[in-house]
C-alpha cells in the first residue's frame, strides 16, 4: 500500500504515461516536440491538451517525424529553453543520429521513453531493445519500476541534464507501466518548480549579444578532445545523480540511489534487472526468504552512467547471481546488461560470483513468478555446485524447437 | 528595390577568411542574406554541406551571428525548435529582441533528404526563411547527382560513359513543390544579380510565415568552369530561361526578370564541363530535349504569371 511520504503529497490513480504527463505539466518546459507512437502517444497527447487548454505556457511542436522531433528539440535547446519529447521503439530508432547530436553537443533535453521491441517484425509491448539500441549515445538512461519512480525519475532528470549538461532519458516499461494504473503521490506545483528550479543556460543562440557558432567542423585537431569530455561529463554524472536524489529525498522523502538493493546484503543468490520486473522478483525474493533462502535482488536503476564499481562492490559476495536482460545483443554471445556486468567484476577483481545471463519477455512475452522463481532454483544448484553455471546465453519462456 | 548605397552601410556579418572555394557562389549568397538583413538579428541554422564545413571550421567561425549546424536532413526541423524555443520565451519576457531565422541548404539537403522535414516546418508555419543555395549536385561528397541535377549533367553517381549520357531524369521542381505548401512568399533567385535576391531576402524576412528563396548558385568545381565565370554562367541561366528569376507572393506569381531576347540553352550549357559530352554529335538529341523541356516551362511560367495567377 503506498503511503504518503511527503506531508503536502497527494495520492492519485494514474497510468504511468499520465503521470509523466503530470510530472512534465510542472516541470513545464519552454518546448515540447514530438511525434507519436504506441505505448509512448498518451504523453504527449496529455501534453499537447495541457497546452491547447493554457495549462501550461509550453510551446508544443507537432513534428512530421521523430527524427524532426529530436532535431527540434535540440535546437530549442541549443536556443536556450528548456526542451523535452517522448517516444519509444521506431521513434528512438529513427533518432539514432541526432541522439549523438545532443549529447555531442552538451544539450540537457530531458526525453521520457516508454521501452517497446524494435521491428521487425513489427512489435508494440514492452522490452527494453530500444533503449539498449542507444546505450552508447551519450545519454544518460534512468529506468523505472512503477509509475511512482517514474514521476520521481522525470523531476530529476530535469535538474540531472542540467547540471550534468547532458541528455537525460527516463523509461517506462511499455503497457507494463505506461497503461497500467497505480496509486502514485504527487508533489503539489509550486514544489516541483521548487525543487527543479530556473533554467539559465550559460550560453544559447537566442543571446543576440554573445552570437556563437554550435556545430562546427571539427577535424582531427579537436573532435577526440570533445568526444572525452563528453566520456568525462557521463563519468561525472554519476555524482550529480547521486546529489539530486540526495536533495530529492531531503525534500520529498523518497530515497533514490544508482542501484536498489533488495535483500542483497546477506544473500547468496541474486537477480540482477533493470525495470518492472524488479517488482515482480521482489515478491518471489520475500517468498523465497520465508523459505529460509538466502535470495537477494539487485536492481539497477541508472544504466548509464553505468554504476560499474557499485555493482561489483554489491555482488561481490554473492555465490551465484542470474542477470536478466530484457533485450538481446544478437552478438552471439551474451546480451548488454551482463556483458556490462560481468565486465564491472572482472575489472574490480571479483571472482567469486558465478554469472549466468537469462534473456526474457521480448515483444511484451510474459514473465511471472514462477518464471523468477525458476531463476533463483537454478541459482541454488549452481551456488551449491550441483549444477554447472552456464557459459551461454539462456532463454526464458520462449519456444525454442 | 534594394539601394546600393543603403546596402553599402549595412554590416558585413559574413566575415572572410572563410574556405569555400574561389568563385563559389555559396558565399555570395550567404554574404548578400546578411547584408539583406541589415541591422536584424538572426539566427543562422545550415545542413550539413560546402557552406557549413567550410565556415565553421572549430575553433573558427565565419559567423558572426549565431549560428547552428546540427545535421544533413534536419535544417528546417532544428529552426524549427528554434523559433519555437524564441516564441516561448519571448511570451515569457526571457528575450525582448526582435529575431529572424534563417537556414541555409544545399539542395541535396533540401530536395532530397531533408525535403520531409522542410515540408513539415513549411506547414507548421514557423516564421522563418529557408534558402536552398542550389548547385545542382552533392557536391560537398565529390559532386554527386541530387533531385536537383539537370537532365544531361555529368556527375560522379551520373556519370557520362560509353551508353549513358549523364543524369537521365529531369530535375524536381521544388519551387513548385514549395508553392503547393501554400505559404507567403516563395521565390527562384540566382547569384549574379544581386538587387534581385536582396530584394527577394527582405521581402522574405518580412512576411509572418515561412518564405522560402531557391536561388542556383554556381559551383565551380562541380561545374567545372573558370573561378571568374561564377556571375556569368548565372546570369546566363537567366537568360537562356534554364532558370527564371521568379516570385510568389501570397499565391500571385510574378516574373522578376524578363530576358530581353531569349538566349539558346547551349550558350549556358557550353561553358561548363558537366555538360560537355552532350556536344558530341551523336549527342544532339539531348541537347534538343533539353531545349523543348526549357521552352515548356518557360511559357508555363509566362502563363501562370500573365494575369497575376494564383497557385
Ligand atoms: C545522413 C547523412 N547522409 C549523408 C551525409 C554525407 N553528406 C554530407 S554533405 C553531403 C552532400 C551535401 O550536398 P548539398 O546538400 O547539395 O550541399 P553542397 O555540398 O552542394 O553544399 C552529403 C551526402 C551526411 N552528412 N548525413
Ligand atoms: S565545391 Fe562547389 S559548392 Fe563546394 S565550396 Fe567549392 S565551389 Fe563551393
Amino acid at each position: 500500500m503506498i503511503k504518503t511520504v511527503y506531508s503536502k503529497g497527494k495520492l492519485v490513480a494514474k497510468t504511468g504515461n499520465e503521470v509523466v504527463a503530470e510530472a512534465m505539466r510542472q516541470i513545464e518546459p519552454d518546448v515540447v516536440a514530438a511525434y507519436p507512437i504506441t505505448p509512448a502517444t498518451e504523453i504527449v497527447q496529455i501534453f499537447s491538451q495541457f497546452v491547447a487548454d493554457g495549462i501550461v505556457k509550453s510551446e508544443y511542436v507537432a513534428v512530421e517525424s521523430e527524427h524532426s522531433a529530436m532535431s527540434a528539440t535540440i535546437g530549442a535547446s541549443a536556443a536556450g529553453a528548456r526542451a523535452m519529447t517522448g517516444t519509444s521503439s521506431q521513434g528512438l530508432s529513427l533518432m539514432w543520429e541526432m541522439l549523438y547530436i545532443a549529447s555531442g553537443l552538451r544539450l540537457p533535453i530531458v526525453m521520457a521513453e516508454v521501452n517497446r521491441a524494435i521491428s521487425a517484425p513489427i512489435n508494440i509491448h514492452g522490452d527494453q531493445s530500444d533503449t539498449m539500441g542507444a546505450r552508447d549515445a551519450g545519454w544518460i538512461q534512468i529506468y523505472s519500476e512503477n509509475s511512482q519512480e517514474a514521476y520521481d525519475n522525470m523531476i530529476q532528470a530535469t535538474r540531472i541534464a542540467e547540471k550534468a549538461k547532458l541528455p537525460t532519458l527516463v523509461t517506462t516499461d511499455g503497457f507494463i507501466i505506461s497503461h497500467c494504473m497505480e496509486v502514485v503521490e504527487t508533489y503539489p506545483d509550486a514544489d516541483v518548480k521548487a525543487f527543479i528550479g530556473k533554467y539559465e543556460p550559460e550560453r544559447y543562440l537566442l543571446d543576440i549579444k554573445k552570437p556563437y557558432t554550435l556545430g562546427s567542423i571539427d577535424l582531427q585537431d579537436y573532435y577526440f578532445e570533445h568526444r572525452y569530455q563528453l566520456a568525462q561529463a557521463m563519468r561525472n554524472a554519476k555524482n550529480i545523480v547521486l546529489d539530486v536524489a540526495k536533495d530529492f529525498e531531503k525534500t520529498f522523502g523518497r530515497k533514490y540511489d544508482l542501484c536498489e538493493k533488495y535483500m542483497l546484503d546477506d544473500a547468496e543468490i541474486a537477480i540482477a534487472v533493470i525495470g518492472s520486473t524488479a517488482g515482480t522478483a521482489k515478491v518471489v525474493v520475500n517468498e523465497l526468504r520465508e523459505k529460509g533462502i538466502k535470495a537477494g535482488l539487485l536492481k539497477i536503476r541508472v544504466y548509464r552512467p553505468f554504476p560499474a564499481e557499485e555493482i561489483a562492490k554489491d555482488l561481490a559476495h554473492v555465490k551465484a547471481v542470474a542477470v536478466m536482460d530484457r533485450a538481446d545483443s544478437c552478438s552471439g554471445a551474451f546480451a548488454p546488461v551482463y556483458s556490462d556486468i560481468v565486465a564491472s567484476l572482472y575489472a574490480s577483481g571479483v571472482t567469486n560470483p558465478k554469472v549466468v545471463n537469462y534473456v526474457y519477455g521480448l515483444g511484451g512475452r510474459e514473465i511471472n513468478t514462477g518464471h523468477i522463481i525458476g531463476i533463483y532454483e537454478m541459482l541454488c544448484k549452481i551456488a551449491s555446485g550441483t549444477e554447472k553455471s552456464s557459459n551461454k546465453v539462456e532463454y526464458i519462456n520462449v519456444r525454442i524447437k | 528595390m534594394a539601394n546600393l548605397k543603403e546596402l553599402s552601410k549595412n554590416p558585413e556579418r559574413l566575415t572572410g577568411g572563410h574556405r569555400l572555394c574561389a568563385g563559389c557562389g555559396a558565399g555570395i549568397v550567404a554574404r548578400q542574406t546578411l547584408i539583406a538583413a541589415g541591422s536584424t538579428p538572426v539566427v543562422i541554422t545550415n545542413a550539413t554541406g560546402c557552406l557549413e564545413v567550410s565556415t565553421t571550421v572549430f575553433p573558427y567561425t565565419a559567423w558572426k551571428d549565431s549560428f547552428f549546424h546540427s545535421a544533413f536532413e534536419n535544417s528546417a526541423a532544428t529552426c524549427s525548435g528554434i523559433e519555437t524555443a524564441y516564441r516561448s520565451l519571448k511570451a515569457q519576457g526571457k528575450i525582448k529582441d526582435d529575431i529572424r531565422f534563417i537556414t541555409f541548404g544545399g539542395d541535396g539537403g533540401t530536395y532530397d533528404i531533408g525535403l520531409q522535414s522542410l515540408s513539415g516546418a513549411m506547414e507548421r508555419g514557423h516564421r522563418m526563411l529557408y534558402i536552398c543555395y542550389n548547385n545542382e549536385a552533392y557536391m560537398n561528397t565529390g559532386i554527386q547527382r541530387s533531385g536537383a541535377t539537370p537532365k544531361g549533367a555529368h556527375t560522379t553517381t551520373a556519370p557520362a560513359g560509353k551508353v549513358r549520357q549523364g543524369k537521365e531524369q529531369n530535375k524536381k521542381d521544388l519551387t513548385q513543390i514549395m508553392i503547393a505548401h501554400d505559404i507567403p512568399y516563395v521565390a527562384q533567385a540566382y547569384v549574379g544579380n544581386w538587387n534581385d535576391f536582396i530584394t527577394k531576402v527582405q521581402k522574405a524576412l518580412a512576411v509572418d510565415g515561412p518564405s522560402f528563396i531557391n536561388i542556383l548558385t554556381p559551383c565551380r568545381l562541380g561545374w567545372a568552369y573558370k573561378p571568374e565565370d561564377t556571375m556569368l554562367i548565372s546570369r546566363l541561366a537567366v537568360e537562356t530561361c534554364v532558370w527564371p528569376s521568379f516570385e510568389v507572393e501570397n499565391g500571385v506569381y510574378k516574373i522578376n526578370v524578363i530576358p530581353k531576347e531569349k538566349k539558346p540553352v547551349i550558350e549556358f550549357l557550353k561553358l561548363q564541363g558537366r555538360f560537355k559530352h552532350l556536344f558530341r554529335s551523336d549527342n544532339a538529341h539531348i541537347l534538343e530535349t533539353i531545349q523543348k523541356g526549357v521552352d515548356e516551362k518557360w511559357d508555363l511560367l509566362q502563363r501562370r504569371s500573365a494575369v497575376g495567377c494564383r497557385a
